[in-house]
């Protein structure tokens, strides 16, 4: 069947800000599915908030809407593109709800638009629990027993005929938000008042919750299926759970193939994979389905289904090779299997099912440690923001690369050190947490047996047993040949091995050099090497034969990021992706290692050669290697990764390596405290005051002299970890007293902080001569906020020429001093008219897609040419950068963009089930970022706060609660808002100043006042707008603390700083006017270049 | 650990090392590889295997061990089976023993160790040849030499080693609406198994048995099995089949028995450079345009001509082809009540997607005579 011939153009639904449980693998999905439509003679529109995103760069589609993603904005898309048809399943559950919305309001009918990859039917029937469950008894299999219940009272009753523990499940949620595992009553209540929460706001759907019978312990399986128009069905992957049932499959260490399924048991599922497919009428694209299976007898039940391209999706198809998104796409446009072309091996047809002569191994990574408090118990909704995955040619290799793929300590299975007794941890190994892998071997080192932790873990005996192997073989590794080709086939490091043998790490790498025992490198291919592979997408195992084929052109190697983190996440697979093609077209050949499956930069046709490798000096060390032997590498991009790569540029260059770029030295710099002050002080720039002390009686003296407040954090750190603002001389003592690690190798510093500061980031391209301002961002929160927790605005709104030349030169001393050969990005903070220099990263920031979507200018294809060689003054001439003017002298009547952070506090709970606090402070917590571009500032800003969190209201209530030395700023934008017609609500000290100023308000009582108080009415749905600034002393804390919980949980903004209050009320204003129109980024840069010529 | 050394010598003088695993011993065959990455079980005992080395892509191999339930046929078949990594621990609800056990016991030379992929790169461009696999010899010389004596593929008449000494009925599961002869080629358990499912009583007979044998069941229709060796060989099962189409019988015949039929029909076969072994093959049924995901063990295949052929039983046309590689994977009849598979529509292992075909089975065997009860 051939492409249907009525549409001619398309638009796509992007999946908005990274989130817990929707992160980039939605960005590369529809990175491959814009351009798989374009390769067709499509016209495609985009609409995606997120401008960290691939897909949302201007060459991806005809015509990209950096909008938010709610219907009223996806309307106006509509209205102005017109398209003959919508995609919504490459967008994750955010694509999926709006695609629905659109439907339910008569959107889609009213411009005749077609749905098309999954109907209306299919997804209610495929995301509506219990409709589901009807499907599966229809078909003959089996569900758990359960009862969509709408009340809590419902709840409670199903729960006593169902017996604890019972999982509780929201329908219409990703990450199985709003669910949990509850073992009795009281925790029932809890969550089920959550999960009804969860779907309050959604239109067209009643908000229920299921609560069904638990099947924790179970083996859990995932099968990723397509099917096409013809209805022909393929199974692209089967994916095993090591985490038994219980811990949600994003949580979940998991595994591809299937490991522990007979052909029978596994044709069965996939039978009934099929059969609930077609049952629920997912035409065509693809759809993942899971599956429970009692380990006891085989008994299977089916989990859940979603009918979209989804995480697993994207793992499926970095295991396989085979691109879901991509094909699903075409099956869309009326393609059938049989007629799309397997890329990888260009002779055979996507009809067929990829086969692996490998494993793969995925694992989470999680970010407990940035919310103190939250219950770090794996449960069925998803806690983890990143994952690794690894390929290898056994589960051991796949698991020993995939764990030092996390970028933790320990690096992987521990073999040395002490250790509790074996019932300690066999007792810890029960307990679903972060690490319990390493815990499990932990126990099999202390004498346990397999058949004990199996008991503990639920793990199947398979796994462990593999696990118990890796132990007999470290046991007896020597650094004799055999010994230790047999040490690497089991999938232990350099230092693993040291570790086992009491050496260093470097003189096992030495001994393994000198006696030839190398990695090879195969292929990914879907068809084990039944046919030939055109793609060159490598792993490396200890094997015979190598495949990494000669090449004569210049290589350049670039170094991913790894797995998502808070503080690194997409935005530096950005900037490696764009380092990729920009090189490329100046005829480098591109490899790429990166270890993330979510990413594009691990999609195998991003670079001429992609290896999925973890980063880390030895596998870095051996890539580099295999790539010498084939051809001539010029060099190695580190500046792009995050901290990633540069962690480990120096030990690289020790090697050999050829780096690009900065040097490691001159990164050293930066990084360094000592030697950075001393670039400041010889360039002549200020910094807050500072010091450093390993003991409360030297931080106290350095704050005596300095005065408080102040900053104090570990020497060491990344996204400000272990950060915090210090009013006094006890809360210096409570910290220094929590710094476990604190030494003379590494102190606390100290330092002045900032009251009240305007915080500005700054990213620019040096190449020794020339300095290009990219972009300079101010941000609309006060220094104190980390850079990226905070929103910001391009061009800057407040800040004089003045001040943009004092940037300027500041800047250029700084990469001067330094010895920037590429990007570097300078945050700065002006108070008092003095331009204070916080820190300098001699890298790729977070901000880079943002600046080059707001000011139309790719600057991280830039910096890449810059690191090999390229000046700013030849990619000026070559057009690759603006002729003349840079990103610091845009025209005054430019478009503004304003980036706004996404934080994740939704998702973490307390033991008790209580939210943790939302206040901002210097260490960052958001997972992702949102865009809002216009004309005028109160419009971009409203834009971007109704992409990161919903729109804000226009009329209502506003409630008002600020700390004293917020009151004053606070009267004027609240006075807007009453005048706006708003009815305010303010608690006492709030209320005076405000009566005082002639601002009509009513007065509140605190929580801490008892019953009736603002908590209750939040929680009642009385309020629709809180500003709320947190207080510095401890009794008035836990006020702020009840209130912003009840924001969340209620999904009422809340706004914590003065800043961020008046820049809301200039949104709401522009709201008010109804200004909030739609216009595509290609426009907006079209007319941003014509004011620039004319200006 | 104290392990074995072994040896895997291919013809062409390709040397891999590795340990023993499974019984140690020495043997030749022919080198395929089987590109499933479940059934492992089904594999060995499929008889289609006989006289072959087996290599596995997929790296870990023993996983689930081995159980009383799957077995395709009365023991393994395969001259000598070669792994990347055996798993020492199954882990299985249904396993009853492991692997290696099962490959001491029936006494299975193997080899663990090897870069399978290389392997299957190898035969992959050179096409399946004759192999060695030894844990007695040392000397690869020694052995190549010895994996040049044996004998090849071509013209080895297999079928006869792996066929039922006597015959033998497998019931109909609930009311018997039919009869079918089946001639045993090779024949894998699941096979009877299928029919069975659809009311039909097998009669299983030994490869030899004539058109008469075939008759004198009472069959409403008569079924060729899959088997190993050259199709060529295969004279008095091709008579048999000859003898079944002249009384009128529809015919199923599917791997081995579609060879055979299509060579009755009036069709060629030829080898394949290295054959299809594996359950992920796309064929597509040209009469619907649907493609099957099929489970595959041929190294020979039917050679046709585009469009109709006329030949003995009238015209007979290519009903299925495989996607990658454009081999004929399926005929029909057009005069007489015969189709056949290359591929196995039984499964064991592989998906289920072809059991319609079966069915179809049925409906000619319907046409031809409505079914009692
Ligand atoms: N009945 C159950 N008993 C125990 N664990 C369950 C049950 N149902 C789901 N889970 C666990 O919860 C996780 C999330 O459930 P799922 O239905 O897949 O929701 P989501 O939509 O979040 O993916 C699953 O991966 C599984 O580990
Ligand atoms: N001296 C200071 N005064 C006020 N705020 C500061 C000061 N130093 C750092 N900050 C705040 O802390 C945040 C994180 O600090 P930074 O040095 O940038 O660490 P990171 O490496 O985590 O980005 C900054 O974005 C800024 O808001
Ligand atoms: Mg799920
Ligand atoms: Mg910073």
């Amino acid at each position: 069947m051939p492409r249907r011939t009525d549409i001619s153009s398309v638009l796509v639904i992007g999946s908005g800000p990274i989130v817990i449980g929707q992160a980039c693998e939605f960005d590369y999905s529809g990175t491959q599915a814009c351009r798989a439509l374009r390769a067709e003679g499509i016209r495609v529109s985009l609409v995606n908030s997120n401008p960290a995103t691939i897909m949302t760069d201007p060459e991806f589609a005809d015509a990209t809407y950096i909008e938010p993603i709610t219907p009223e904005y996806v309307e106006q898309v509509i209205a102005a593109e017109r398209p003959d048809a919508l995609l919504a399943t490459l967008g994750g559950q955010t694509a999926l709800n709006t695609a629905l919305a659109l439907h339910d309001r008569g959107v889609l009918d009213k411009y005749g638009v077609e749905l098309i990859g999954a109907d209306v039917d299919a997804i209610r029937a495929g995301e509506d629990r219990e409709r589901f469950k009807e499907i599966v008894a229809s078909i003959g299999a089996e569900s758990a027993r359960s009862r969509t219940c709408y009340t809590v009272d419902e709840c409670v009753q199903t729960a006593a005929e169902l017996d604890y523990p019972v999982v509780v499940r929201p329908s219409f949620t990703m990450g199985g938000l709003g669910g949990g595992i509850a073992t009795d009553e009281v925790a029932l209540r809890r969550m089920a008042a959550a999960g009804l929460y969860a779907n309050h706001d959604k239109a067209g759907i009643v908000p229920s919750v299921l609560v069904e019978e638990s099947v924790l312990g179970w083996k859990e399986f995932e099968l990723e299926l397509m099917r096409d128009r013809h209805d022909n069905v393929v199974v692209v992957c089967s994916i095993e759970n090591l985490d038994p049932m219980g811990i949600h499959t994003g949580d979940s260490i998991t595994v591809a193939p299937v490991m522990t399924l007979t052909d029978r048991e596994y044709q069965h599922m996939r039978d009934v994979g099929i059969a609930v497919l077609r049952a629920v009428g997912v035409d065509t694209g693809g759809c993942n389905i899971q599956f429970a299976v009692n380990p006891a007898d085989g008994r299977m039940i089916v989990i859940e289904m979603n009918p979209r391209v989804s995480r697993s999706s994207a793992l499926a198809s970095k295991a396989t090779g085979f691109p879901i998104a991509k094909i699903a796409a075409l099956l869309a446009l009326g393609y059938t299997l049989d007629e799309i072309a397997n890329d990888i091996t260009g002779s055979t047809p996507a009809a067929f099912e990829p086969t692996l002569d490998y494993v793969v191994v995925k694992a989470p990574r999680f970010a407990f440690e940035k919310f103190p408090g939250a219950d770090a118990e794996l449960t069925t909704t998803m806690k983890s923001v990143g994952e690794a995955m690894a390929v290898g040619r056994s589960f051991p290799e796949a698991l020993g690369k995939a764990l030092r793929s996390l970028e933790r300590t320990p690096a992987g299975l521990r073999l040395a050190g002490d250790l509790p007794g074996k019932d300690a941890l066999l007792a810890e190994a029960a307990l679903r947490r972060d690490g319990r892998i390493l815990v499990a071997f932990d126990a099999l080192r202390a004498g346990a047996t397999v058949e004990e932790l199996h008991d503990a873990t639920g793990i199947d005996p398979w796994f462990l047993d593999q696990l118990a192997l890796v132990l007999e073989v470290a046991r007896t590794t020597t650094l004799e040949p055999a010994s230790l080709r047999r040490a690497k086939r089991a999938g232990l490091s350099d230092a693993q091995i040291a570790d086992a043998t009491g050496r260093s790490e470097k003189a096992v790498r030495d001994a393994r050099h000198q006696q030839g025992v190398r990695p090879v490198y195969k292929t990914v291919d879907t068809c084990a090497a039944e046919f030939e592979a055109l793609t060159p997408y490598h792993y490396s195992t200890y094997d015979e034969e190598t495949e990494v084929a000669p090449s004569s052109a210049p290589k350049v190697l670039i170094l991913g990021s790894g797995p998502n983190r808070i503080g690194q996440g997409i935005e530096f697979d950005y900037a490696c992706v764009h380092a990729s093609f920009a090189l490329h077209d100046a005829g480098f050949e591109t490899v790429m290692v990166n270890c993330n499956p979510e990413t594009v930069s691990t999609d195998y046709d991003t670079s001429d050669r992609l290896y999925f490798e973890p980063l880390t000096v030895e596998d870095v060390l051996e890539v580099v290697h295999a790539e010498q032997q084939s051809g001539d590498v010029v060099g190695v991009v580190v500046q792009l990764g995050g901290q990633t790569p540069l962690r480990i540029a120096q030990a690289l260059a020790d090697e050999g390596v050829p780096i690009v770029g900065t040097p490691p030295s001159a990164i050293n710099l930066a990084e360094d405290r000592g030697a950075f002050g001393r670039v400041l002080d010889e360039a002549g720039l200020p910094s807050p005051k500072h010091g450093t002390a390993t003991s409360f009686d030297e931080a106290k003296a350095i704050a005596d002299e300095i005065g408080y407040p102040v900053l104090v954090r570990p020497s060491y750190v990344l996204g400000g970890r272990g950060m915090e603002i210090v009013y006094g001389d006890e809360m210096l003592r409570d910290y220094i007293g929590r710094a476990t690690a604190i030494s003379p190798e590494h102190p606390v510093l100290v330092d002045r902080f900032l009251d009240d500061a305007i915080e500005i980031d700054v990213d620019a391209l040096f190449d020794g001569t020339d300095l290009y301002l990219g972009g300079v961002m101010e941000h609309i929160e006060e220094a104190g906020i980390h850079s990226g927790d905070s929103a910001c605005a391009l061009p800057p709104i407040t800040l004089g020429r003045r001040d943009i030349e004092r940037i300027r030169e500041s800047m250029r001393a700084i990469a001067t001093g330094v010895g920037v050969r590429g990007l570097l990005n300078v945050q700065y903070a002006l108070a008092g008219d003095v331009l204070y220099v916080l820190e300098a990263n001699p890298r790729a920031s977070r901000t880079v897609p943002f600046v080059s979507k707001a000011t139309a200018v790719p600057l991280a294809k830039a910096a890449a040419r810059v690191m090999l060689g390229a000046s700013i003054a030849d990619l000026r001439a070559e057009g690759l950068l603006p002729a003349r003017g840079d990103g610091a002298d845009l025209p005054w009547s430019s478009h503004i963009a304003v980036k706004e952070a996404v934080l994740p506090f939704t998702r973490f709970r307390t033991v008790d089930g209580a939210h943790v606090d939302t206040v901002l402070g210097p260490e960052m917590k958001s997972t992702g970022e949102v865009m809002g571009i216009d004309a005028s500032f109160g419009t971009a800003f409203a834009k971007s706060q109704a992409a990161a969190y919903g729109d804000l209201p226009t009329k209502g209530r506003a409630f008002v609660s600020v700390a004293n030395r917020d009151k004053r700023a606070l009267v004027f934008p609240v006075k807007r808002l009453a005048d706006l017609g708003f009815e305010v609500l303010a608690t006492e000290g709030t209320a005076d100043v405000l009566r005082r100023n002639g601002v009509p308000c009513t007065q509140v009582r605190k929580f801490s006042d008892g019953p009736g108080n603002v908590v209750e009415q939040i929680l009642a749905g009385e309020v629709d707008l809180i500003v709320n600034t947190p207080f510095g002393t401890a009794g008035t804390r836990l006020d702020g603390y009840e209130i912003r919980t009840a924001a969340v949980t209620m999904g009422v903004p809340c706004i914590t700083t003065v800043q961020a209050a008046a820049a809301c009320v200039q949104g709401i204003e522009a709201m008010i006017r109804g200004e909030a129109g739609v216009r595509s980024l290609q426009d907006w840069h079209r007319r941003l270049r014509s004011q620039s010529e004319a200006g | 650990m104290s392990m074995t050394e072994a040896l895997l010598v291919l013809e062409d003088g390709r040397t891999f090392r590795g340990e023993a695993f499974g019984a140690v011993g020495e043997s030749v065959g022919e080198a395929v590889f089987c590109t499933a990455m479940t059934g492992y079980q089904e594999t060995l005992t499929d008889p289609s295997y006989h006289g072959q080395v087996v290599a596995m892509t997929a790296p870990q191999i023993g996983n689930t061990g081995w159980n009383g339930e799957d077995d395709e046929s009365r023991r393994i078949w395969v001259s000598g089976y070669v792994v990347r990594d055996p798993s020492p621990r199954p882990s299985s609800w249904r396993a009853t023993g492991s692997l290696t056990a099962a490959l001491e016991d029936q006494g299975v030379v193997g080899i663990s160790g090897v870069d399978t992929r290389a392997l299957t790169r190898h035969l992959r461009s050179r096409g399946a040849m004759r192999v060695a696999v030894s844990s007695t010899e040392s000397d690869p010389q020694a052995l190549l030499a010895r994996v040049r004596d044996a004998p090849g593929m071509e013209g080895a008449d297999l079928w006869r080693a792996v066929t039922t000494p006597a015959p033998y009925v497998v019931p109909a599961a609930g009311a018997r609406r039919f009869t079918v002869a089946a001639l045993d080629l090779g024949i894998k358990a699941m096979t009877p198994r299928r029919m069975a499912e659809r009311g039909i009583e097998v009669h299983v007979l030994p490869a030899t048995a004539s058109a008469d044998d075939l008759l004198a069941t009472g069959a409403d229709g008569v079924f060729l099995s899959n088997g190993p060796g050259d199709p060529a060989t295969a004279r008095e099962p091709a008579a048999a089949c000859r003898g079944a189409l002249e009384a009128g019988l529809p015919v199923f015949g599917i791997c081995f028995g579609h060879q055979i039929l299509g060579r009755v029909l009036g069709l060629g076969t030829h080898k394949l450079k290295f054959g299809h072994r594996g359950v992920n093959q796309p064929v597509q049924d040209l009469a619907t345009g649907k493609v099957e995901v099929t489970a595959h063990n041929h190294g020979f295949a039917v050679t046709a001509p585009d469009g109709e052929l006329q030949g003995e039983f009238g015209r007979v046309a290519v009903s299925h082809v495989n996607l990658n590689d454009g081999v004929v994977e399926g005929l029909v009849a057009r005069d007489v009540p015969a189709f056949s598979v290359q591929y196995h529509p039984e499964a064991a292992a592989g998906p289920h997607d072809a059991a319609y075909l079966f069915d179809r089975f049925v409906t000619l065997m319907t046409e031809r005579r409505p079914a009692v009860a």
